[in-house]
């Protein structure tokens, strides 16, 4: 049986129900909640701060330092607390995301703390916790060139889909699903994170990114309506 | 919803965008980029979260959000962290500890003890006087510093400064007057008060509620209520003190 209706009745190049917020966090210098249907992360900033220990400063710059966390509660098998081995990819990849459009030189020697928590999740945690710190960062005052925005993008059987759910990731028929989480920039559609999870041919995987690109500058739109003091809670 | 447009912090009323990282302000053609903006192929693009002003050519971004980044001369208020053998390590806030030389000290203090000056913990009132890369070198050297004790310290948001300290320090004589407190602002957003206990309390509620409402207009009005209001309620439970 190919796939030809999404399990949710969405349309395949639709994002699911989109909420956004800035300032949920007041002890926080910027913080931020984005979340992707049932998916959601809230991520607080705190920095640029004094970095210890010592020997970890760059001299020449400041760093970021990620910390993604999902609560044992947000799937349906408690999950165990603390870090895991996917916590800490996860938490590499967004540092790595995001150092790309953050001025780190402005402040050397200092780190920007960014703490994601995944409250819920129902696939595509790593783009909506990019999307939360993104939109923390922001609000946080710290000197970005630019906003990025993050994605899941997935062939499931033979078609391309925007925003998977957990359903279709594990959807095993035809060609099966593969993943493609996507983090692109604001301005450029540079791809500043990219990551893939099955197999997919070279022309299909162009066909992914255009998808990306159409998803994700709807969801900056959603995240510049946040950072200026909207509360979004809405269907596309 | 874009209430913050209105925000006018000094007395001439400019034209304010809330503007993102990443968005376009306006073209190049004929503005150029000021503070936190860049040009991106003819387009004048901020960095930073804030408020675009346009003043003659220059575009500029000013920022509502961040940590305090001290300038030459800023009054701050500070805390030990760190006692070493020439002089005190403080927390003024921000990206970097600052210093307190033991020569910047205006008194005699025995080099052996410190801590006879200064704790860990004490607060004191300082100014900046040299900042190099990564290093913040603090003086008490001038008038009205020194050690503040007792009272609370509180944290603001130090872009919000301006409007708790008000035109010429209008805002902040209000509290002083209808609390009864003494209050240092440092420009860091460290806040000292001190008086009574409801004093305390009262102006420190008022000094938030400064900071949340800061971009509405008529503020003014509204802490005088919030303190009038405050002051009421205090009176009927202790009789004898008086408001003016």
């Amino acid at each position: 049986m190919t796939y030809t209706k999404r399990t949710d009745g969405r349309k395949f190049d639709e994002l699911r129900p989109i909420r956004a917020e800035v300032g949920i966090i007041p002890n926080a210098d910027g913080s931020a909640l984005f979340a992707h249907g049932d998916t959601l992360a809230i991520a607080a900033v705190y920095g640029p701060k004094p970095l210890h220990p010592q020997h970890l400063q760059k001299p020449d710059r400041g760093i970021i330092r990620a910390n993604y966390n999902m609560l044992p509660f947000s799937v349906t098998e408690r999950a165990r607390p603390g870090p895991s081995r996917r916590s800490k990819e996860i938490s590499m990849i967004t540092e790595n995301a995001l150092s790309s459009i953050v001025d780190l030189t402005r402040f050397p020697g200092t780190v920007i703390d960014v703490e994601i928590m995944i409250l819920q999740a129902n696939a595509s945690t790593r783009c909506a916790g990019i999307n939360a710190a993104a939109m923390a960062l922001a609000h946080a005052g710290v000197v970005m060139k630019e906003m990025v925005a993050s994605v899941s993008i997935g062939k499931i059987d033979d078609k391309i889909c925007t925003d998977i759910t957990k359903e279709e990731e594990d959807h095993h028929e035809g060609e099966g699903a593969t993943d493609i989480p996507f983090t692109l920039t604001s301005r450029g559609n540079m791809v500043s994170h990219l990551q893939l999870d099955g197999k997919i041919p070279a022309k299909r995987l162009i066909e992914a990114y255009e998808a990306a690109v159409a998803a994700c500058k709807k969801i900056n739109k959603y995240q510049e309506r946040a950072l200026k003091g909207e509360k979004i809670n809405e269907n596309e | 919803m874009d209430n913050e447009e209105e925000n006018t912090q000094t007395d001439d009323k400019k034209e304010r965008k809330l503007v993102i990282p990443g968005e376009t302000i306006v073209s190049a053609q004929d503005h150029l980029p000021g503070d936190f903006t860049r040009n991106d192929n003819g387009e004048i693009v901020a960095t930073r979260y804030g408020l675009a002003e346009t003043n003659g050519r220059i575009v500029k971004v000013i920022p509502i959000s961040g940590v305090f980044e001290p300038r030459r001369g800023n009054t701050v208020i500070g805390r030990v962290m760190d006692i070493n053998f020439s002089g005190w390590n403080i927390d003024i806030g921000g990206p970097y500890t600052a210093f307190l030389p033991l020569m910047e000290c205006p008194r005699f203090i025995d080099r052996d003890n410190l801590a006879e000056f200064a704790k860990l913990g004490d607060v004191l009132s300082l100014k900046t006087y040299g900042i190099k890369k990564g290093s913040i070198d603090l003086t008490l050297k001038s008038r009205g510093l020194g050690r503040l004790d007792g009272g609370r310290l509180i944290q603001i948001n130090p872009h919000k400064v301006p409007r708790v300290i008000g035109k010429e320090g209008s805002m902040i004589s209000l509290i002083k007057n209808s609390t009864n407190t003494e209050i240092t602002v440092g420009q860091n957003g460290y806040v000292w008060i001190k008086g009574d206990d409801a004093g305390e309390g009262k102006a420190e509620a008022a000094i938030k509620l400064i900071e949340q409402e800061s971009a509405s207009e008529g503020l003014t009005e509204k802490v005088e209520k919030f303190l009038g209001n405050k002051m009421k309620k205090i009176n009927l439970e202790e009789t004898q003190e008086s408001t003016e």
